[in-house]
């Protein structure tokens, strides 16, 4: 009972943010561009913010990032989407995967600035407006496809691009293609078994 | 990460003319201020651990030339633009049915995440995963030249047995490669001299005293096209990539193969070999024993013993060489059983 009201109300990240660290909340989501070249001729230096214009989950964002940014760290830190995980940052385990255009990437490994205009799918884009969640999430959830739930954003987004590419066919072909996907719970034969659900879901549809 | 301007030229042209300015050129192309990005998966990462240190970069992915998205498939080759993906090459139907090593050798590399980022042209281009290049405190004669090599020594299980100095000993992890070697493929790369076409063998560098020149690339010179020549027994080809595990892991020793039969006897052998040599690792002497003969698996141990006559370990891959005799004996019956 005397959790409620923060249950309802408040979350446990919205908590923290809140009382740890209000000074460093980035208040940059749809934010005006800061001109990333000055006007003057002046030469591109590393210091310079670069500008770069994204579609993501559906909403254009303006952003000026350091040439540095991963698109992991634009989609956590700059515009607060914080679903996509940050695992090995080195593009080995998968928690950062998102879609690109459609395609499953890792967005540790993609320099934010290089996806201009490109139209960008995180987990927090799947479900409906109307809350109703994807049916590879619904997957996942029906076969407790996850332990400790880190890696999940990473291998429902990877899910759906395994499956979008037609490399779902078998169970043999869903290990091979979720391969750059690592669960070190093992959850592995209940992610197997959604993604089998949410292909014949998909299928049917 | 070092900081670093970031550009997006519209044109090959334009991409060379920022790379070819005069503080750029005469160095080893990996080593040079301006990096040209297309995937990003192998720079994005040694730019995160301080090993590529690049001042600018330069998107490919901004260039307009449609060419490099392309893969045309005639009679007698397959042609693919710089920037085609991993992937997509891999997923391509007539790339498989014409010829599968090339499939294959992209289909069990990296992750499908991956293989949607990297580019062909890049992916040809990545750079050894030895852990004494990648964790800057080491010495590396490949990444600091004269320094030393702490792998001599070291912690050497994956490193290469074939093609070796005593400068260097790390493998080229590729996959691809070993398929293009294999099958005389060329390269064309447009720089600020003008464009050539050079054969695939001749694009990457054996360390010899200077490993930290990896390849025949100036630092303005950008690959634009990959071609593979096709014949009929291009179809009767075969990539067998062995790992620690069964996916998402670089070879430990694998194998590019493909066979122009007559019956049961070989005309001519193509034989690539993964995971064992510093280079890309075309094995002609394999090749040779094999010519004319009848493939059993005699005359196939034979090709392996010749392919490793060479080969030089060191205190913790010298389980490489048989297991890379087995994996090439392997490949190349299950090549001759295929259909021709």
């Amino acid at each position: 009972m005397s959790d409620a009201k923060i249950s309802s109300g408040l979350s446990r990240r919205m908590f923290m943010t809140a009382s740890v660290s209000a000074a460093a909340v980035m208040p940059l989501v749809n934010s005006p561009t800061r001109a990333a070249q000055p006007a003057s001729a002046k030469p591109a230096e590393p210091r310079d913010l670069s500008a770069v214009s994204m579609r993501i989950n559906k909403q254009t964002y303006n952003l000026a990032l350091d040439n540095r940014t991963s698109l992991l760290d634009a989609l956590r830190d700059h515009v607060g989407l914080t679903g996509t995980k940050k695992g090995c940052d080195h593009g080995q385990c998968g928690a950062c995967t998102v879609l690109i255009d459609g395609k499953r990437v890792l967005s540790c490994l993609s320099f934010a600035v290089m996806n201009q205009g490109r139209e960008i799918t995180t987990v927090e884009g799947l479900a409906s407006a109307e809350g109703e969640l994807h049916p590879v999430q619904k997957a996942f959830v029906d076969h407790d496809a996850f332990q400790c739930g880190y890696c999940t954003p990473g291998q429902i987004m990877s899910a759906i691009g395994c499956i979008n590419e037609g490399h779902a066919g078998s169970e043999d072909d869903i290990r091979e293609y979720m391969s750059g996907n690592l669960c070190r719970c093992a959850a592995y034969p209940n992610i197997v078994a959604a993604i089998v659900q949410a292909r014949d879901e998909t299928r049917r549809a | 990460m070092r900081p670093f301007v970031y550009e997006r030229p519209t044109s090959v042209s334009a991409a060379i003319a920022i790379a070819s300015r005069p503080d750029t050129v005469h160095v080893p192309s990996t080593g040079a201020g301006t990096q040209f990005i297309a995937g990003g998966t192998n720079l994005a990462d040694y730019m995160k651990l301080g090993v590529a240190r690049p001042e600018r970069l330069l998107d490919l992915n901004t260039l307009a030339e449609p060419a490099l998205r392309q893969i045309r498939i005639d009679n007698d080759k397959i042609r693919f633009g710089a920037l085609v993906r991993m992937g997509e090459a891999a997923d391509n139907n007539d790339v498989r049915r014409r010829c599968p090593v090339l499939a294959d050798s992209l289909k069990f590399a990296a992750s499908g995440q991956l293989r949607n980022m990297a580019s062909l042209g890049g992916n040809v281009l990545q750079r050894t995963r030895c852990e004494y290049f990648r964790e800057i405190s080491w010495p590396c004669n490949k990444r600091e030249p004269g320094s030393g090599c702490a792998a001599m020594e070291g912690s050497n299980r994956q490193h290469a047995v074939l093609g070796t100095s005593d400068a260097c000993i790390a493998t080229y992890h590729g996959d691809f490669a070993q398929a293009l070697v294999a099958l005389d493929a060329t390269v064309d790369v447009e720089g600020s001299r003008g464009r050539r076409t050079l054969t695939f063998s001749k694009l990457h560098r054996r360390p010899g005293e200077t490993p930290d020149i990896e390849t025949d690339l100036a630092a303005d010179e950008l690959i634009t096209a990959i071609e593979v020549p096709l014949a009929q027994w291009s179809s009767r080809s075969r990539y067998l990539k062995i790992r620690d595990r069964e996916s998402y892991a670089f070879a430990l020793a694998s194998a590019a193969v493909a066979l122009d039969m007559d019956g049961e006897t070989v005309r001519s052998a193509r034989i690539a070999l993964g995971g064992l040599a510093t280079v890309p690792w075309r094995a002609r002497e394999a090749e040779d024993t094999l010519q004319g003969k009848v493939l059993d698996e005699a005359t196939a141990q034979e090709a392996a013993e010749a392919a490793f006559a060479d080969a030089r370990p060191r205190e913790h891959n010298a389980f490489k060489i048989p297991l890379g005799k087995r994996t090439l004996v392997r490949a190349l019956l299950e090549t001759r059983d295929m259909k021709g």
